[in-house]
């Protein structure tokens, strides 16, 4: 399902890396030799076989990343970003596979449409991509796409994302009918009459500064109702960017009642609060809104103990005049693929707060198994998908550094520890 | 768990220094507040004499930046400039270049190729006049963002009650109606908080923001034992049929409406403007004695006035929100 245009096999010796990959229980110094884009052997002293040789000595090799969320903003918006530019941040970034929403324009919700893509992928993807095909025409809430078709096509998933499915009753029919491709629906989860259009979480900063509110419940009201109607039909489903502690306790007794959901968090949720709204920055301007430090608490912990399984960009680019304006007028969205290692890293795993290994697992094994890519894994005879880190480094956050054709990064101007010194996607050295 | 940092200061780049502004009653201090009254009670001797112009800013250039409607406002930051004696250029949206789809960063930069020492701004959304800080070298007033701020407001009206009242630590203040909506409301809540104003947010449920930390209540009769009671205007918009803020226009007059039966003798009222007579507030209760409504309008001048000398010559005014827009 993953479209990449062809590149050159690597012929490489990884020399004293620490070698951690959680899903395969590797973690030891040991070199890596990759034999034209499969991992031939791991060892120590390895023979080099005359291959280029890189010092890893205390960088760190993992699984490369996997990032289920992310917006290639094409067709319609190429000045944003395109295939090529997308897919370049998230080498950049460390990651060997990306998922495409299908919020474009035209919305992916066409085999032709997806076709396109497809062929368009693999003629100038850096690393892999699969695309989701739409829940409903042109993401308008009302007909379903020909999802048999759109699967065969090569649909990953299917997803309005951007906008929820309002109809509880399309809802349940969906559910029924992507049961027959085999496809997961991923789901923005937001009640609009509770959403309301507001732009910020409704707590005290809201009610301060005067911003149209949207409260927790506008999206928890949503998550319960699809969790119901998922255990309903025994069903399962992908939650999108979850950033309310009551969806993460829905989605806790769902797991435990059975219900087959999984979900997906954004850096951003895990590391801001609507504190960070007080600057009126556009760039931190988000839907799902940025919300209370409980929240934030609450998906870290669904995230260490795994209710959570995955982490996601929800990589947003938008045109810098389009941001350039009020916060109120400008459109919700960050970018995210180049920086989510080194910010998570930087905040989570350095204070402590979260493992290394836990987080190396749910941004590649994790939602690799949710929508059933195979695992990027080290070990012999597999593909290579490698992520090679500094965790010494550090990464400067300028409008100038990004591969990405957009800037609108709320880390703009910072400088985090570690570095991604390399990536290798499907047997290629895509960044370095 | 206790020990996750936020992305801390020590990410942030160093913030430049910071032109004074007065972008919000956020960024004032007690004393930014008190400089400011006892420089508007010094214009406002000033304007007893019979020559009324000062020559105090002579040669400087005030813009007055105008997207939305303003009677009180507009005219008097206008006149408050004039009196002073500096040049004023006044734009309004409506048939300048934002009407061709001009955006708001455009527009400020366009104005500050005449190097105007204050830009005046009303804008109908949030962080507006901040973006201009940061685009231009001005110092810029807020005239009203959306529903965030409108500092000057606050400012008069706290200059009106100590003008009436005296001491302004112990009053207390009832601020009755469209609370959600209001800039007046928002400014207002923290600038008694500065000077020690008890405040209660009166108004139907859905109307009262209830994560704003502030005695709130729902009932008519908790303006009972108020000194004051501050009518805000109900934006008829807010009222169209789906909507759901509160039934009916008819039904809010019936149960919040400031009507002579819901004022105490010797009780104050005073009303931001401009009133909807017979919906917020009755016409007996606006022209009665103890309606401050007209004197809130001559203080509008003088603290104006105040407000454009004090961010050009005084203290630390805005410094704290503009280094928080900077480091963005």
């Amino acid at each position: 399902m993953l479209a990449q245009r062809h590149q050159a096999q690597a012929n490489v010796v990884f020399r004293g890396a620490r070698v951690l990959d959680p899903a395969e229980g590797i973690d030891a110094r040991l070199d890596v030799r990759i034999d034209n884009g499969v991992i031939a052997a791991l060892g120590e002293r390895l023979d080099t076989n005359e291959h280029r040789v890189v010092d890893a000595d205390a960088l760190l090799l993992a699984p490369a990343f996997v990032d289920p969320h992310v917006h290639l903003r094409t067709p319609g918006r190429e000045d944003e970003e395109t295939i090529a530019s997308g897919t370049a941040a998230a080498a950049a970034g460390g990651y060997c596979a990306i998922l495409a929403m299908p919020n474009t324009d035209p919305v992916v919700d066409s085999a032709a449409t997806l076709g396109s893509l497809v062929e368009r992928a693999q003629q100038d993807a850096e690393v892999g991509v699969a695309f989701l095909a739409a829940i409903t025409r042109g993401q308008a809430g009302e007909e379903l796409t020909e999802m048999g078709e759109l699967a065969e096509a090569g649909a990953i998933a299917f997803s309005d994302d951007g906008v929820p499915v309002a109809s509880a009753g399309l809802m349940h029919r969906a559910l029924q009918y992507a049961s027959t491709t085999g496809r997961p629906l991923a789901l923005h989860c937001e009640e609009p009459s509770l959403s309301r259009g507001g732009q910020v979480h409704a707590g005290a900063v809201a009610a301060e500064l005067g911003f149209a509110a949207y409260p927790s419940i506008g999206e928890s009201v949503m998550v319960e109702r699809d969790l119901a109607l998922a255990a309903y039909e025994e069903q399962p489903l992908h939650l999108l960017h979850l950033s309310a502690a009551e969806s993460v306790a829905a989605l806790r007794r769902a797991r435990e009642r059975g219900v087959r959901a999984s979900a997906e968090v954004t850096p951003h949720h895990l590391v801001l609060t609507d504190e960070a709204v007080r600057n009126l920055d556009p760039n931190v301007k988000m839907n799902p809104p940025l919300r209370a430090d409980s929240d934030r608490l609450a998906l870290v912990d669904a995230l260490r103990d795994g209710t959570i399984e995955a982490i996601a960009t929800d990589h947003a680019p938008h045109a810098r005049h389009e941001k350039d304006v009020p916060f109120e007028a400008a459109p919700f969205g960050v970018t995210g693929l180049e920086t989510a290692f080194p910010v998570l890293y930087s905040q989570l795993v350095e204070p402590g707060v979260l493992p290394l290994a836990t987080l190396l697992e749910r941004m590649s094994a994790g939602p690799a198994r949710i929508f059933g890519l195979e695992r990027p894994r080290i070990a012999a005879g597999a593909k290579a998908n490698l992520v090679l880190i500094d965790p010494k480094g550090v990464t400067h956050v300028t409008e100038s550094g990004f591969r990405s054709r957009s800037a609108n990064s709320w880390l703009l101007g910072r400088t985090l520890s570690s570095r991604i010194a390399m990536t290798v996607a499907n047997g290629a050295v895509v960044h370095e | 768990m206790r020990n996750i940092r936020l992305v801390g200061d020590e990410l942030r780049p160093p913030a430049r220094p910071a032109r004074r502004h007065l972008l919000s009653i956020a960024d004032l201090t007690r004393d930014d507040v008190e400089r400011l009254l006892g420089t508007a009670r010094t214009f406002a001797s000033s304007l007893e004499r019979e020559v009324k112009k000062l020559p105090t800013l002579k040669g400087r250039l005030v813009v007055n930046l105008f997207y939305e409607s303003s009677t009180r406002t507009s005219s008097s930051f206008e006149l408050a400039a004039k009196r002073l004696s500096a040049d004023t250029l006044t734009v309004k949206s409506i048939g300048s270049s934002v009407d061709k789809g001009e955006s708001l960063k455009d527009t400020a930069r366009t104005l500050a190729a005449y190097d105007p020492d204050v830009i005046v701004i009303r804008h109908p959304q949030i962080g507006a006049p901040h973006l201009v800080a940061r685009e231009t070298n001005a110092h810029v007033v807020n005239a009203g963002d959306g529903k965030h701020q409108h500092p000057t407001q606050a400012l008069l009206d706290l200059y009106t009650l100590q003008d009436v009242l005296g001491a302004l630590d112990g009053l207390h203040v009832a601020i009755v109606g469209d609370v959600l909506h209001s800039r007046v409301a928002r400014s207002l809540v923290q600038a008694f908080a500065l000077v020690g104003i008890h405040c209660t947010l009166v108004g139907p449920p859905a109307l009262l923001p209830r994560d704003l930390d502030v005695e709130q209540s729902s009932d008519i009769d908790a303006t009972r034992d108020a000194d004051v009671v501050y009518v805000l205007r109900m934006q008829h918009e807010r009222m169209q049929a789906g909507e759901n803020y509160v039934p009916s226009l008819r039904e809010y007059t019936a149960r919040w409406g400031i009507t002579p039966q819901r004022v105490r003798p010797g009780q104050k009222v005073m009303h931001p403007g401009p009133m909807n007579r017979g919906v917020e507030i009755d016409p007996r209760v606006a022209d009665s004695p103890d309606s401050l409504i007209e004197r809130q309008v001559r203080s509008g001048l003088v603290v104006r006035m105040a407000a454009l000398y004090d961010v050009l010559t005084g203290g630390p005014v805005g410094v704290r929100a503009l280094a928080a827009a900077e480091v963005a």
